[in-house]
C-alpha cells in the first residue's frame, strides 16, 4: 500500500538496526547500564508494541512508555464527571471510542450506557457537532479529550457553532498540553532519562520550538518523530547518534509532516478557543501546573461544565496502582503489584491498562517483550 | 458512498404513502398474522401447501442416516443493522451463517430453521426481500428452511427486525474434526481475504463517510469444505471466523490444543480497502468479522493439498498458508509483523474501538 509499505520495509530497519548496534558500542554509558529512551506518545507505544519493535532493539536500549496517551491520564473524577453529564436528562454525550470504556470510581461511560444514558461514537468533534444540529431538542455535549493533536478540531468545531449560533452544543474539555508534562516528568525525582522520542503529531500543530528547554535546561535529545515504525527506529538512531556525538538538541525526523514553527492556523483557532488552566490533574501523575486548557469566558456557552453542574469530586487513584512510576519510567508494567492479576484488560484498575496506547495493556496484550528478544534473535 | 443528511437509526427506508408495514396485528395470531407468514416467509419458502402445514416439521430420517452417523445441530441469531450492505444481508446472512456452523464442523447442511422478531413498522415490502434473499441463499447451499416462528414487537422494543435461524447436518462417519486437535508443526491456513464483511458493515453504517466500497464475503461454505475434505486428509479443524475474526479463532485453538501459534503477517490476505479502513480507524483486521471464510489446521505434510484444494474452488481462490502449531508457548499467538518484529495476538476484551489519533 502506497506510503505505509515504504515505511514498514524489513530491508530498510535491518540496516537501521545495524547502525543502531554500532551506535550503542560508541556511547560509553551502555557499558554500565541500558540507556532509557521515553517515547512519549501514546501513538508510538502503540506502534512499537504492533510491530514488535521493541523486541529488535538491542538490549543496551530499554524504551520507556510515557505519559502520552490522552485516555490513560485522564483522572477518574473526571470520567465521574462526563458520566454525570452523560446521565443529565436531554443530554447526548457524544465521544471518542476508546474513552467509552474507561473506568470511573463506580462505572464506565459504557456502563453508564447500557443503564440508559444515550452515548454515541464519532469519529470527530465534527460528528458531534452534526448530531446537535439534527436533534435541536436534546443537547450534545462533546466528550474533548487529546493533546494539541485533537485540540484544534475541537476549537475548530467550536467556532463553527459560534458562527451558526447553535444553542445546543457544548465541549466538555479535557484538553491537555504535552510541554508542562515532559517538564514534571523530567522534575521527578526517581526518574533517569537519556533522550525522549518526541510526539508527531502534537508537534505537527506546535511546532518544534517549545521543546528547547528540554535540550537547553536539561540537556537531553528530543527527535520528534513519525509512527511508522521505520520512523520510530530512525528517530531512536538521531538520538542515539546525539548521545554518542555528546549532542543534545531538538530534531526533527518527521519533517514531511512537522513544520519547525507548527500549524500556524491550527495554533491560531487553539489561542482564539482556550486558555490555560492553572493547574489539571493527571492519573498517575497528581497536578502538573498549566498543564490542561478551558474555554475562554467569550466561549462559555460552549463549556459544559458552565451550562451544566459536574460533581467535580477528586477521585484519588486506586492505592495499589503503580501508573504514576511506570508512566515515568521507574518501574516497568510488569513489576506493578497488580499487573496481570488484579488488573488486567478485562479488569482494569490503572488507566494504562484501558486503552491500546496504554503501557500496560500493550504489554498485557502484545506480550513480554524479553522473551521476544531471545525470539528475534533466534530468528535472525 | 457518503452518509450526509442519513438517519443512523433509519437504514431501511420508511414507509412513504399507503406502502404496507407490519403493525402489532401481525403478531397477533390471528388471520393478520397467518397471512403474513403466508404471503411472506411460506410461499417464499417454497411451504404453501396448506394440507402440509404443521407445528412442527417431519423429516425423514432414513435419507439422513445414509449421510453419516452422527446429527449436527446449531443455532445462531442475526442483529445487523444495517440489514441491507454492500455483499448480503440479514436474511442471506442469517442462512450461510447458520450452514457454515454446520459445515465447518464437518456435517452436510439439511434443514433450517427461521425465527424472526420484526419491530412493528417496518415496510412489508423489506420483510419480503429477506425471505426472498433466505431463499435464495438456501437452494444456493443446498438446505431447506422447513420450519419458523414469527413475532412483532412495539416500536423499540426490538431494532427493526432479528432472525434466528437453526440448522441440522448430518456428519459423515470417521470424520473427526476439532478445535483442540491441533498438533505443533501443524499449518493454519484461511481461505482467502480477512476482514471483508466486518469491514462492509462499518463502511455500511455510514458514519465514516469514507467513499469506498467494500463488499461482504457472505457466503455459504458448504461445497468449498466438502471438496476440501474430499479432497484432503489430514485436516484437524475448522472454522468461520464470525464476531472476533480470526485470532479469536487461532486465540481458541491455541489454547484448546495447547500449542503455540506463530502466524506471518505478511501471507495474510488482505483486500488494499480494509487494509486502507483498518490504517485510518487504527483498527486489526484479524478482529474483524468474516462471513464466508474458514480458518483451517492442516498437517504439515497435507498443507500443500489443502491450500491447492482450497483454491481450486472459487470461495477460495485467495487461500493462504498464514502460519504454523508449535511447541513454544502454549496456549499463544504470535505473530511475525511484517517489519520483522514479534507481537503476540491476544483476545479483545470486548468489541474493538477506533483510536484517539
Amino acid at each position: 500500500m502506497k506510503l505505509v509499505d515504504e515505511f514498514r520495509d524489513p530491508a530498510m530497519a535491518r540496516i537501521l538496526l545495524r547502525e543502531i548496534e554500532a551506535l550503542v558500542g560508541e556511547i560509553k554509558v551502555c557499558r554500565r547500564r541500558p540507556l532509557s529512551i521515553m517515547e512519549v506518545c501514546g501513538g508510538h507505544t502503540h506502534s512499537i508494541f504492533r510491530y514488535g519493535v521493541e523486541g529488535l532493539l538491542p538490549p543496551e536500549i530499554e524504551l520507556v512508555h510515557g505519559p502520552g496517551c490522552p485516555v490513560c491520564v485522564l483522572p477518574m473524577g473526571r470520567v465521574d464527571d462526563c458520566i454525570a453529564l452523560a446521565e443529565t436528562p436531554g443530554v447526548i454525550l457524544a465521544t471518542f471510542g476508546d474513552a467509552i470504556r474507561v473506568p470511573g470510581s463506580r462505572k464506565s461511560l459504557m456502563q453508564a450506557k447500557a443503564e440508559g444514558a444515550d452515548v454515541r461514537i464519532v469519529y470527530s468533534p465534527v460528528d458531534a457537532l452534526a448530531l446537535a444540529r439534527a436533534d435541536p431538542d436534546r443537547h450534545v455535549v462533546f466528550f474533548a479529550l487529546g493533546f494539541e493533536t485533537t485540540m484544534p478540531s475541537t476549537a475548530l468545531t467550536v467556532l463553527t457553532a459560534a458562527a451558526e449560533g447553535v444553542a445546543n452544543f457544548s465541549v466538555f474539555c479535557n484538553h491537555i498540553t504535552i510541554v508542562p508534562t515532559i517538564k514534571a516528568v523530567l522534575d521527578s525525582p526517581d526518574v533517569r532519562l537519556d533522550g525522549f522520542l518526541g510526539p508527531g503529531h502534537v508537534s505537527m500543530v506546535i511546532g518544534a520550538a517549545p521543546y528547547a528547554f528540554i535540550a537547553r535546561d536539561y540537556r537531553k535529545p528530543l527527535v520528534i518523530a513519525g509512527f511508522e515504525p521505520l520512523d520510530v527506529l530512525h528517530g531512536l538512531w538521531m538520538v542515539l547518534k546525539q548521545l554518542a556525538d555528546g549532542r543534545c538538541e531538538i530534531e526533527n525526523q518527521y519533517d514531511r509532516v512537522v513544520r519547525p514553527a507548527g500549524n500556524e492556523q491550527a495554533l491560531r483557532a487553539v489561542g482564539e478557543v482556550f486558555q490555560l488552566r492553572d493547574f489539571f490533574e493527571w492519573r498517575g501523575l497528581g497536578s502538573i501546573d498549566h498543564s490542561g486548557v478551558r474555554l475562554r469566558d467569550a466561549y462559555a456557552r460552549f463549556d459544559a461544565e458552565q451550562r451544566f453542574s459536574v460533581p467535580a469530586v477528586h477521585i484519588a487513584d486506586p492505592k495499589a496502582c503503580q501508573c504514576g512510576e511506570v508512566l515515568k519510567g521507574v518501574i516497568k508494567p510488569r513489576d506493578c503489584k497488580v499487573f496481570g492479576r488484579a488488573c488486567t484488560p478485562a479488569t482494569p484498575l490503572g488507566a494504562l491498562m484501558v486503552s491500546s496506547e496504554g503501557a500496560c495493556a500493550a504489554y498485557y496484550r502484545y506480550g513480554d517483550h524479553d522473551a521476544d528478544r531471545s525470539a528475534a534473535t533466534e530468528a535472525a | 458512498m457518503t452518509s450526509a443528511g442519513r438517519d443512523p437509526r433509519g437504514s431501511y427506508p420508511r414507509p412513504v404513502g399507503s406502502g404496507p408495514i407490519v403493525t402489532l396485528a401481525h403478531g397477533g395470531g390471528g388471520k393478520a398474522s397467518r397471512d403474513l407468514v403466508a404471503d411472506v416467509f411460506l410461499r417464499a419458502f417454497g411451504l404453501d401447501d396448506p394440507s402440509r402445514l404443521e407445528d412442527q416439521a417431519r423429516l425423514p430420517l432414513a435419507a439422513m442416516t445414509a449421510l453419516g452417523d452422527r446429527l449436527a445441530f446449531t443455532t445462531d441469531s442475526y442483529v445487523v443493522d444495517p440489514l441491507f450492505f454492500p455483499g448480503g444481508d440479514i436474511g442471506r446472512l442469517a442462512v450461510c451463517g447458520t450452514v457454515n456452523d454446520l459445515a465447518v464442523g464437518g456435517a452436510t447442511p439439511l434443514h433450517l430453521s427461521c425465527g424472526v422478531v420484526i419491530e412493528e413498522g417496518l415496510p412489508i415490502d423489506i420483510l419480503r426481500a429477506v425471505a426472498a434473499s433466505m431463499a435464495s441463499a438456501a437452494e444456493e447451499a443446498g438446505v431447506r428452511i422447513v420450519t419458523g416462528d414469527t413475532k412483532v414487537v412495539p416500536r423499540g422494543a426490538c431494532d427493526k427486525l432479528f432472525v434466528n435461524t437453526a440448522g441440522v447436518g448430518v456428519i459423515p462417519a470417521g470424520l473427526e474434526l476439532g478445535v483442540g486437535r491441533a498438533r505443533a508443526g501443524d499449518a493454519v491456513l484461511v481461505s482467502g481475504f480477512l476482514g471483508d464483511h466486518g469491514a462492509a458493515i462499518l463502511n455500511a453504517r455510514g458514519d465514516l463517510a469514507l467513499d469506498t466500497t467494500v463488499e461482504s464475503d457472505c457466503a455459504p461454505l458448504h461445497d468449498l469444505i466438502a471438496r476440501l475434505l474430499t479432497a484432503c486428509p489430514g485436516i484437524r479443524f475448522l472454522r468461520d471466523p464470525t464476531r472476533g475474526g480470526a485470532a479469536t479463532v487461532l486465540n481458541e485453538i491455541a489454547e484448546a490444543s495447547g500449542v503455540g501459534l506463530e502466524v506471518d503477517e505478511s501471507r495474510i490476505p488482505l483486500r488494499a480497502e480494509v487494509r486502507g479502513l483498518c490504517e485510518i480507524l487504527g483498527l486489526d483486521p484479524l478482529y474483524l468479522a468474516n462471513e464466508g471464510k474458514i480458518v483451517c489446521v492442516a498437517a504439515a505434510e497435507h498443507a500443500e493439498r489443502a491450500l491447492a484444494a482450497l483454491r481450486a474452488h472459487p470461495l477460495g481462490a485467495c487461500a493462504a498458508i498464514i502460519g504454523r502449531a508449535t511447541e513454544d508457548r502454549p496456549g499463544r499467538v504470535v505473530m511475525r509483523t511484517t517489519f520483522g518484529g514479534l507481537r503476540i495476538v491476544d483476545m479483545l476484551v470486548g468489541e474493538q474501538l477506533p483510536r484517539i489519533c
